[in-house]
């Protein structure tokens, strides 16, 4: 049976309005409220969790739960069902996300709708299966071959867990490009109260379907109904007759693989489709930073002990603040230039040998001092550590 | 019985002009292999705008974009994990694989064996031909012992991947081999692959003559239409041969390639048995409903 989002099914699948859950299972509300059909995963600590919440829920809501035979399989799988017309999804962490590279770039290339949820973990390779890392934010903006854009979240709390998995999801079709939700171990595995949002307090954006006489429709285009790069939406079985390659294409959808026009103008039109709207999608939270002099720059689970910080620091004295990055890709480079310029130093704590800290520090302006805050080993900055840290650059 | 097309008809009907010509060389059987499943459909009288065809990568992953209808051209090896996502959101439609036998059981090899075993109900017409035909030559694995190729200069001294027997223990509802030199079988077994339930494949045995047919003495397309004659051995006559033949005829043919249907099952596709377990579990969800907490 073809499936079509039913509320109250899946009002009654979630429960309660407030729970006390974990992020991972966050997650997979988050995508059942987004409407999410068809799931297809593959067993990985520390994200199986939301595999198996779509296990438990999505047949009760009428939806597809699949279990692949590898995350090669599962990135393929939801790419094939959104053609089909659905919202699709995956979970996955670092061994997992390395092997989804190629349908990831068949994704972006193909200007395919999914979301898949990246719960890192430290590697490289196998690393640490149960602890929490932020090894892989590079790898989402460049992990796969090519010219490329990502569009990436990143999770603080069990409910942006949620909320940001909707938000994932309504930015995938909007743009029509595989979206990223980069949350982590520790944010994944913890457990804190959400709220479930009703009806009325949740946006939901569907894609635009191909509309237009199937004589004069263009598959990889512009839109033909509106003003925007990003073409309508002509779902399998709609009678368009729709052609969708991996290869470089024309407009038309025909491969032309010896052709450097056709090349730089696909590449091109999908990669600004995303950037051009820059400054739409930055997303970030601000800290006490009206009247800072130095400044923590982060991101997920990096920023809950950067809180704690910048709390003890304002008790003592010191004209701390932080920027909390909620959508790291397109990367918010006015944002980072605005506040280099405002304070003396900027701290970037994260939970790698810095990766986050390479862009902040191109868009910065030179005139102020960087700090790489690095962590590996499955561990979170202790508060204390933080502190220490602070106290060094004043 | 339908009142059958010409072939300019058919072409008008299902080919792609804008696409025209297509990449294959002289002599390739995938043309063929494209003609049987046109002829298939026009019996069948499917809906073009019903059905779906993806492909993997490679020459015969090439086959969608030439047919007028919706295609899917995928990665390397992924066509029947893609296929599987399809077919979920779309129950409705039918979805037609074309696939190599490098695609498909070198690199795609576990995407086979699960879609194999989960019964889904997808048709996949894996296009047979020894080699890496694209690549310009490349060891398959699928090819013979002894055979010549760019990666196997001194012969080949793998076994050959015997796809069906494969398919059969993983439990495919339908599974065929034909090759491409006689067109009523495969069109016959296109025809029921497609009408199955569950997991359908028609491994069809097409010759390169470029790629694989001139380093192994078959560069001449007649010859190795004449070759597949020489080689193959339908499957009842290799078992009677095996149960009631003398020893010598046993020798002559035990390295045969056998052809024809080696499994035909009426079971329950992948979806079928889904869509049980759903409607056990909204059944329990709506009871509970109507009876409170």
């Amino acid at each position: 049976m073809k499936y079509e989002r039913d509320p109250e099914r899946i009002r009654r699948v979630l429960g309660d309005k407030v729970q006390f859950i974990q992020g991972d299972i966050a997650v997979a509300y988050g995508g059942l409220l987004a409407g999410v059909g068809f799931f297809g995963g593959y067993p990985i600590t520390p994200a199986s969790e939301v595999a198996e919440g779509m296990a438990r829920m999505l047949p009760r809501v009428k939806g597809t739960f699949i279990q692949m035979e590898d995350e090669i399989g599962s990135m393929a799988a939801i790419i094939g069902a959104s053609w089909g017309g659905q919202k699709t999804m995956t979970a996955t962490s670092g061994p997992g996300f390395s092997l989804m590279m190629e349908n990831y770039g068949y994704a972006i290339m193909t200007e395919t709708p999914c979301v898949i949820a990246n719960v890192q973990r430290t590697g490289p390779s196998t690393g640490q299966p149960t602890l929490g890392a932020q090894g892989d934010m590079m790898q989402v903006r460049w992990g796969s071959h090519g010219d490329m854009v990502a569009i990436a979240l990143c999770p603080s709390t069990v409910q942006e867990c949620l909320d940001m998995t909707i938000e994932c999801f309504n930015l995938s079709e909007k743009y029509r490009h595989p979206v990223v939700l980069m949350t982590d171990g520790e944010v994944g595995h913890l457990r804190e109260k959400v709220i479930i949002p009703d009806e009325d307090e949740m946006e939901l954006f569907e894609r635009i379907p191909a509309t237009i006489d199937k004589d004069k429709f263009i598959p990889f285009t512009n839109s033909q109904t509106r003003d925007s790069k990003v073409p309508d939406f002509p779902a399998f079985g709609t009678g368009y007759r729709t052609y969708v390659t991996g290869l470089t294409h024309n407009k038309m959808g025909y491969p032309a693989t010896d052709k450097q026009k056709d090349h730089e103008e696909l590449i091109t039109r999908i990669i600004t489709k995303i950037t051009d709207d820059r400054e739409i999608l930055t997303d970030v939270e601000e800290i006490e930073l009206e009247d800072a002099e130095i400044a923590f720059v982060t991101y997920g689970a990096s920023a809950r002990p950067a809180e704690s910080v910048v709390r003890m620091g304002r008790k003592n004295g010191i004209k701390i603040g932080m920027l909390r990055i909620k959508l790291a890709w397109p990367f918010p480079r006015r944002v980072i230039n605005e506040l280099s310029k405002k304070v003396n130093t900027i701290i970037v704590p994260e939970m790698n040998l810095g990766q986050m800290v390479h862009p902040i520090t191109e868009y910065a302006d030179a005139g102020c001092k960087i700090v790489s805050a690095q962590k590996i080993g499955g561990e979170m900055h202790l508060p204390d550590e933080l502190y220490k840290i602070l106290e060094a650059e004043l | 019985m339908k009142e059958m097309m010409n072939a300019n008809e058919l072409r008008k009907k299902y080919l792609v002009e804008d696409m025209m010509p297509t990449i294959f060389c002289n002599g390739c059987g995938h043309g063929n292999a494209l003609d049987y499943v046109f002829w298939a459909m026009e019996e069948l009288e499917l809906d073009l705008d019903k059905v779906a065809f993806t492909s993997g990568i490679g020459c015969s992953s090439r086959i969608p974009g030439y047919i007028n209808a919706d295609g899917l051209h995928t990665t390397h090896g992924r066509a029947l994990a893609f296929s599987t996502g399809l077919k979920a959101a779309r129950p409705d439609m039918d979805v037609i694989v074309f696939t190599g036998d490098g695609d498909c059981t070198g690199i795609g090899g576990n995407h086979f064996i699960h879609a194999a075993r989960r019964n889904i109900d997808i048709t996949v017409i894996l296009l047979n031909n020894f080699i890496y035909g694209m690549t310009g030559g490349q060891q398959a694995p699928t090819a013979p012992i002894g055979s010549i190729a760019t990666t196997s200069p001194y012969g080949n001294i793998e076994q050959a991947f015997n796809i069906c027997e494969l398919a059969k223990a993983l439990g495919a509802a339908y599974v065929a081999r034909w090759p491409v030199s006689h067109p009523y079988q495969p069109i016959k077994s296109i025809k029921e692959g497609i009408q199955k339930e569950g997991f359908a494949l028609i491994e069809l045995m097409s010759p390169c003559p470029t790629a694989y047919g001139r380093r192994n003495k078959l560069g001449n397309i007649e010859k190795l239409w004449q070759w597949y004659d020489d080689n193959t051995i339908l499957m009842e006559e290799y078992d009677k041969i095996m149960d009631y033949g003398t020893e010598e005829e046993k020798e002559a043919i035990k390295s045969m390639i056998q052809i024809g249907v080696f499994q035909d099952e009426e079971k329950p596709g992948f979806f079928e048995a889904y869509d049980e377990l759903v409607d056990r579990l909204i059944e329990i969800d709506d009871k509970k409903a109507q009876g409170g907490k």
